[in-house]
């Protein structure tokens, strides 16, 4: 197995002020390759905020993101051109939105909606795009009759799974997960949770999923990331942090999931 | 012409034809590029060619020679008063020949007869952003161009080719110019596109609603967008002109009666013309003229 030395993404000391108001403060971490990192906390804690700082998405006030790029080289995010940046964001990177209407097309088809990264890059060729298009949506378990019908057609969970599929058909290393299964029915959830978790180890996928949910870190994640008021107050490997929660709050979190 | 003393040489005071010529340089200096402008109130509504009577009356001179179509034809509405209008307030001669004139205005065609060096063709745009319907924000639009992110663009094809079998598009088909700028070359079938590449003569395009001037320069590379394996093509006819059978022109259907009959004809009126002069024949000729 090959040795991995160098993180993929590395963040430091990331804050992002509205105002006077703290977004995020003071964040620090390091991702590497095909790692899944949970970033956990309750509503206006700056998980999104961080997010999307981490993906361009959101300058931040101070602090600096990098990432290291298919050449080896660590790139600080925000010195890159807005060119390069884009470029990066629809080959290198996904974005998983938590509502699907805000990634998807809604008003062009499926095989469209993910075949628009691979024209993106220069792809000519309708067939291959097609066929590229079927096995994805074959992979993401939508049935091929409905290639053509627009996602404003779908499910909650097709939409989801379709715009899964749209951010993965260009192999990228790194994917950002707002709320992936927010807004889905338990078990559509549970599906969606079990096919993520196929794609993320089969393809090597690196990820850092944004989730109130501690359920769904439970299950994807490998590290987890405990957010309050902007700050991270704990860290660790996320079976650590949920059976043996050490800061007062994440034991209040852990403690306030519900039984059934 | 006392009595439109009050009125300047083509409508327009000095100041304002400036300023759109200004902005038709920074066009023809950045083929493709939709350049914003102060368009004007012109009197007759937005989408009759406000934009493209606006740079017409910029760019000609009391020697210039002018014509104006409409969809091909000369003898149409709004080419008999953009011409009327033009003469008026610029008293300069009009024809109906493409190769006497040296501005030619036009409307959803490019004439069948090749353009020569010297001439102007001016276009009449209603919609001149071409990822307009993909992507409804000026801002995102404006950076996709920027950045060259035209991947939406072959959605569009790509659509098409899912839900038709091939590229259904037929008219304002979207062009590459000169390996760079992705434009809307107006309404104009699509059958017109192989005409731009490369041609002698200047085309600007006007767009009075959206405010946007775009040109491209004599002998300029004009590539229409496709697939590799779905290849642009352009329309074929069945039948030539029932006039003045001409092949290889750009035809309009003609409803004759309420029984089904119908006749196809050049769209291009002086082309047709032109050649019934010369002796050419079509098979209704003698019964339609």
């Amino acid at each position: 197995m090959m040795i991995i030395d160098e993180p993929l993404l590395r963040a430091s000391s990331v804050t992002k002020l509205y105002g006077s108001r703290v977004g995020c403060e003071d964040v620090s971490f390091e991702l590497w390759p095909g790692e899944v990192l949970a970033v956990v906390g309750e509503s206006g804690s700056g998980k999104t905020t961080l997010l999307n700082c981490l993906s361009t998405r959101l300058p931040p006030t101070a602090g600096s993101v990098s990432y290291r790029m298919r050449d080896g080289n660590f790139r600080d995010l925000y010195e890159m051109s807005e060119a390069e940046r884009r470029f990066l964001m629809r080959t290198d990177w996904g974005f998983v939105h938590q509502n699907p209407a805000d990634g998807l097309r809604m008003t062009v088809s499926a095989g469209a909606n993910v075949g628009e990264r691979l024209m993106a890059i220069g792809d000519r060729h309708y067939g291959k795009i097609r066929s590229t298009a079927i096995d994805w949506l074959t992979r993401v378990e939508i049935a091929q009759d409905r290639i053509d019908d627009q996602p404003r057609a779908f499910s909650g969970g097709m939409r989801q799974r379709l715009q899964i599929a749209r951010n993965l058909v260009t192999g990228p290393r790194l994917v950002f997960m707002d709320e992936p299964t927010g807004g889905l029915d338990v078990s559509v959830q549970a599906r969606l949770l079990d096919l993520l978790r196929g794609l993320v180890s089969d393809l090597g996928l690196a990820a850092i999923v944004v989730t109130h949910d501690l359920a769904v870190a439970r299950l994807l994640s490998q590290r987890m990331m405990v957010m309050k008021d902007g700050r991270v107050i704990e860290t660790g490997l996320t079976d650590r942090v949920l059976d043996d929660p050490r800061e007062p709050y994440t034991q209040l979190l852990v403690s306030s999931i519900l039984q059934v | 012409m006392s009595e439109l003393a009050s009125y300047n040489f083509a409508y327009l005071d000095e100041q304002t034809k400036r300023m759109i010529r200004r902005a038709i340089l920074k066009g023809i200096a950045i083929p493709g590029y939709q350049v914003p402008f102060a368009s004007r109130e012109m009197p007759m509504p937005y989408g009759w060619g406000t934009g493209g009577v606006q740079v017409t009356a910029s760019i000609i001179g009391p020697d210039d020679v002018l014509k104006v179509i409409d969809q091909g034809a000369d003898d149409t509405t709004n080419a008999v008063s953009i011409r009327a209008f033009i003469k008026k307030v610029a008293n300069v001669a009009v024809t109906t020949k493409t190769a006497e004139a040296t501005i030619i205005q036009t409307r959803h065609r490019i004439p069948e007869a090749e353009l020569q060096a010297g001439q102007t063709i001016v276009f009449q745009v209603p919609i001149p952003e071409p990822l307009r319907f993909l992507e409804p924000r000026e801002t995102e639009t404006r950076k996709m161009h920027a950045l060259e992110e035209y991947g939406l663009m072959h959605v569009k094809l790509y659509e098409d080719i899912a839900r038709h079998g091939r590229i259904a598009t037929t008219y304002a088909y979207p062009v590459r110019v000169e390996g760079r700028y992705v434009m809307d070359p107006s309404p104009t079938p699509k059958f017109d596109n192989p005409k731009m590449h490369m041609s002698a003569a200047l085309q600007l395009f006007g767009a009075g609603r959206e405010k946007r001037i775009y040109a491209v320069p004599p002998y300029t590379k004009v590539v229409s967008l496709d697939f590799e394996d779905h290849p642009f093509e352009v329309q074929t006819f069945d039948k030539p002109c029932a006039l003045c059978s001409a092949e290889q022109v750009y035809l309009d259907e003609v409803v004759l009666d309420d029984r089904g009959g119908r006749m196809f004809v050049c769209s291009d009126t002086d082309h047709c013309e032109t050649r019934r002069a010369e002796g050419h024949r079509g098979e209704m000729a003698g019964e339609a003229a």
